[in-house]
């Protein structure tokens, strides 16, 4: 099989030779994937945070909903996000559709879910531990949340993790709502997509090795940094 | 304060668990409430520190019924006690916080009294049954409640954690803590008990002095608890 070998010399070069093309479309996946995480995580883990320790009508069947929503389809996500930001959408005056932004706002979508629903389920798991205890010590909601969010803490950042490995890897609807525009939306996923259909199949693997890296890269950071909490004190 | 319990019942799965429950627990003393199990004595507990809510009846202290107040007052040590993930430091620094308490140094005094002062930054949840029981103490104790709760807390601990445990709880008893104890152990009830509160079914069977409970028990259910026997 030379064209591995073919592809994995041709991405080491890429990178060594900082290729100009190469960093534009890696710092946009990585700007779009931060984003969108970023944003999830502002609305997800608070979110998941209520549905883990309030109880009020409709609770389940949000949960039940958030949990269907983690295997959205992308292409329908960027179907959808497409007819709002089109001309003739309810958003096109924002002018956001073959932008970064839409891209975003697509990943967004895709991503809150798994926050969410991952994350509802980590803090669930230590309410039903924690509960008592803090009923008992008459524990405040905040500080009970605050306790939440500290002591789960390492189990929540592989959730942020999982949501980073989706948007990372997403195509379907970053493709539909960005337009895999050269220099203005084309990131890692829709550049193997074009390169692919182009038949440059060697630069296709290349950017798939370096985009298997930086997962390698951040499921290692993570195992690294749950291997020193417990060594601290977080077990 | 004294607490009066009217005539309390709990009903769950329409099973009679709490029946008809009426008591009035002095301010002072050890109590121990004993039974086989299922007799509702860890459910009574919970009742009475307003973890469980009664479905009718009224449970007052000095005539108030219960708030948050009078809860922060109090301190509960579960048989199975939960422990933070954090330091065994960070866990006592937690509770002790909640109460206003912020000096380290005061969480280092009960770290002490409780032998876990070695084990300060260790991993709470690495610690063994009998060291958790006792950051559990520690964490109940740095509270300085008026009225502690112990629910089975010294159950399968070894004979030294058992007796560290005790000469904690009669050194705050001493002090004016009001104690109320669940155990199934004749000897430390019989070690510790100011009154005895038998439960049975749900039922309160007999409530009366350590002395007179342990010498001539009124009821034939425990006469045969004492006894060891079967008690259906």
């Amino acid at each position: 099989m030379p064209i591995y070998s073919e592809s994995f010399a041709a991405a080491f070069h890429l990178l060594a030779s900082s290729d100009n093309d190469l960093m534009e479309i890696l710092a946009l996946s990585l700007n779009v994937s931060l984003a969108s995480l970023a944003l999830s995580c502002l609305i997800g883990l608070p979110l998941g945070a209520i549905l883990a320790i309030r109880q009020f009508p409709m609770r389940d069947f949000l949960v039940g909903v958030f949990n269907a929503m983690m295997g959205l389809p992308p292409v329908v996500v960027g179907l959808l996000v497409y007819l709002h930001l089109s001309r003739s959408g309810p958003f096109g005056w924002l002018g956001l559709l073959y932008t970064p932004e839409a891209m975003v706002i697509a990943q967004m979508i895709l991503i809150t879910p798994i926050i969410v629903a991952l994350s509802c389920q980590v803090l669930e798991d230590l309410h039903e531990d924690y509960k008592d205890f803090f009923d008992s010590l008459v524990v405040p909601r905040r500080t009970a949340l605050l306790a939440y969010i500290i002591d789960a803490r390492y189990s929540l950042l592989t959730v942020i993790l999982a949501g980073f490995g989706r948007a990372v890897s997403e195509v379907g609807a970053v493709i539909i709502v960005g337009g895999n525009i050269d220099h203005l939306t084309r990131v890692m996923t829709t550049a193997i997509a074009l390169e692919t259909s182009k038949g440059e199949l060697a630069l296709a693997l290349a950017l798939g090795f370096i985009l298997l890296a930086i997962s390698l890269a951040v499921n290692f950071l993570v195992q690294w940094l749950k291997a020193s909490a417990k060594r601290r004190a977080y077990v | 304060m004294p607490i009066s319990v009217q005539s309390i019942t709990l009903t769950l799965n329409d099973r009679r668990l709490i029946d008809d429950l009426s008591c009035t627990i002095k301010s002072a003393g050890i109590s121990i409430i004993m039974g086989p199990n299922g007799a509702g004595k860890s459910l009574f507990m919970r009742c009475l520190h307003g973890l469980a809510i009664p479905d009718s009846g009224a449970i007052l202290y000095a005539d108030k019924p219960l708030n948050p107040s009078i809860r922060k007052q109090q301190s509960l040590v579960f048989q199975t006690p939960t422990i933070l993930r954090r330091t065994v430091l960070a866990n006592l620094l937690f509770v002790a916080r909640q109460r206003g308490i912020d000096d380290p140094a005061i969480s280092g005094e009960y770290l002490r009294q409780l032998r876990l002062d070695h084990l300060a930054h260790h991993p709470a949840r690495l610690l063994s049954g009998g060291e958790k029981q006792r950051l559990a103490l520690a964490r109940a104790l740095i509270t300085k409640p008026t009225l502690l709760f112990l629910d089975e807390a010294t159950s399968n601990l070894d004979p030294a954690s058992i007796e560290t445990i005790e000469i904690n709880l009669q050194s705050v008893s001493k002090r004016g803590t009001k104690i109320i104890l669940v155990t199934h152990d004749v000897g430390q009830a019989k070690r510790l008990a100011d009154d005895v509160l038998f439960l049975h079914h749900g039922k309160l069977i007999e409530h009366s002095k350590a002395a007179t409970f342990f010498k001539n028990p009124k009821s034939a259910a425990a006469r045969a608890y004492l006894a060891g026997k079967l008690v259906l």
